[in-house]
């Protein structure tokens, strides 16, 4: 399985860096939205915390929808994807492939935000709290992203019908991220931290088993 | 091997095959023929797994679809409408990415020795992006043999080839046929089919209504069964 989840990641990746269709649109879009709302923001530093963990995660999740769309549509343009099931791998590894590419490049993008925003919003973002926050919120909003792309890879309205299908599924991850994020910017203490963060895991796990459960029937015809 | 017994398929509740039942030997070649919208596609699709027949039973090279699919897509290879390239990566890539997928090893060697076989040797680092359609046909043959798959099918892989590059995949597909494989060729050129085919089939109404020694029947006569199968 590793052997193919690796496959699957050095196509991605090379393909990526030679047409550089994804990144540069996600960076561009993310730096956008960060640079926009600090303008439109004029934030105290009582509030600073609390609205930079809003605006830090609306970036990021805008970011990796985008980025799901593309994960299985470029595959689905060319029907590469029958390419993928007429091998004899797990369908599983599939998954974990594309998953990884995604989270691969939603990281990517938060690596050259995360800096401007830190400028921009003086908030300590690079505490190890911090990212460990952001890199559970990323996944496990990729976790069943990964899942609803290769289901609506299929239908005619996938840019709008991922969305629609993925908000209410991830919204206990993008909420205990929203708030993790919020009292580690604040500074406050783990205590304060504990309830999102944990909610963070047990959100992850739950959408790993459920991937695991159902990717096999998600890309059966 | 390839044995088809009884299968069935439809769309939206229209029927497509109607209990088709086919075999072809191992190192024999098949040309099956038919109408469009008989049915052919969908049954190369059943065979490859990219499909699941409502009812029937399908086994090839000894794994039955229904116990063990992904055993069986290891002894398949299939050309379809699509080369199943990434046009961002170069040909010797593209098939290195599926020898990781297939587990062939050496995959440089087997790699190296298929773009030759194919004549793209000379393209081997230069992306598929700027192949022309008969470049990418024979790229998607060498990777649909990379794994040396017991059974080949092949669903109109002349499409798009001049006259050489035809030629030259009539004689691969021939080597592949005489080294043991069970060939299944999905064509609408008669002269071709019967050309290199041991038996032809035709497929009409959802079934094979029509099947012979490719030796014993002309193109013209073979014309006649097809339009009968269309039921024109």
């Amino acid at each position: 399985m590793l052997r193919v989840i690796g496959a699957l990641l050095w196509k991605d990746l090379l393909s990526e860096l030679r047409g550089r269709a994804l990144l540069a649109a996600l960076v561009v879009f993310a730096l956008l939205t960060v640079v926009v709302f600090n303008y439109a923001l004029d934030l105290e530093r009582t509030v600073r915390a609390s609205v930079g963990a809003g605006v830090l995660w609306v970036t990021i999740v805008f970011a990796a929808t985008l980025a799901l769309n593309r994960v299985f549509a470029a595959e689905r343009e060319h029907a590469l994807h029958e390419g993928l099931l007429l091998a004899p791998v797990e369908r599983l590894a599939i998954y974990f492939g594309k998953l990884l590419s995604g989270l691969l490049f939603v990281l990517l993008v938060e690596a050259v935000v995360l800096p401007v925003f830190a400028l921009l919003y003086d908030l300590p973002v690079a505490q190890p709290l911090n990212l460990a926050v952001l890199l559970l919120g990323t996944l496990g909003y990729l976790l069943p992203g990964t899942l609803l792309a290769a289901l609506a890879a299929h239908a005619r309205a996938r840019e709008v019908l991922l969305p629609v299908l993925l908000f209410p599924v991830a919204m206990p991850v993008i909420l205990s991220a929203v708030r993790a994020s919020q009292e580690v910017l604040a500074g406050s203490a783990w205590v304060r931290v504990a309830p999102a963060f944990n909610l963070l895991v047990a959100s992850d796990i739950i959408f790993l088993a459920l991937a695991v459960l159902l990717f096999d029937q998600v890309v059966a015809e | 091997m390839i044995d088809v017994r009884g299968v069935e398929h439809g769309y939206a509740g229209k029927p497509v095959l109607r209990g088709v039942d086919l075999q072809v030997a191992a190192g024999e070649f098949v040309a099956l023929f038919g109408a469009n919208g008989a049915g052919k596609t969908t049954l190369l699709r059943i065979l490859a797994t990219l499909a699941r027949p409502v009812r029937g039973r399908v086994v090839l090279g000894g794994f039955d679809l229904a116990v063990d699919p992904q055993a069986l897509r290891a002894v398949v290879g299939f050309v379809g409408h699509h080369p199943l390239l990434y046009p961002e990566l170069t040909a010797i890539e593209n098939l290195q990415f599926y020898a990781s997928l297939y587990g062939v090893e050496p995959a440089r060697v087997r790699c190296d020795a298929l773009l030759e076989q194919v004549g793209l040797m000379r393209q081997r680092a230069e992306r598929v992006r700027y192949f022309s359609r008969g470049m990418q046909q024979r790229l998607a043959i060498a990777r649909a043999i990379l794994h040396s798959p017991r059974v080949l099918l092949l669903d109109e892989p002349h499409s798009g080839l001049d006259q050489n590059a035809a030629a030259q995949l009539d004689a691969l597909l021939q080597a592949e046929a005489a080294a043991g494989r069970s060939v299944l060729l999905v064509t609408h050129d008669v002269q071709r089919g019967i050309a290199l085919a041991d038996r032809v089939l035709v497929l009409g109404r959802g079934r094979v209504v029509y099947a012979c020694a490719a030796a014993s029947v002309s193109a013209t006569e073979l014309a006649v069964h097809f339009a009968g199968a269309d039921g024109t």
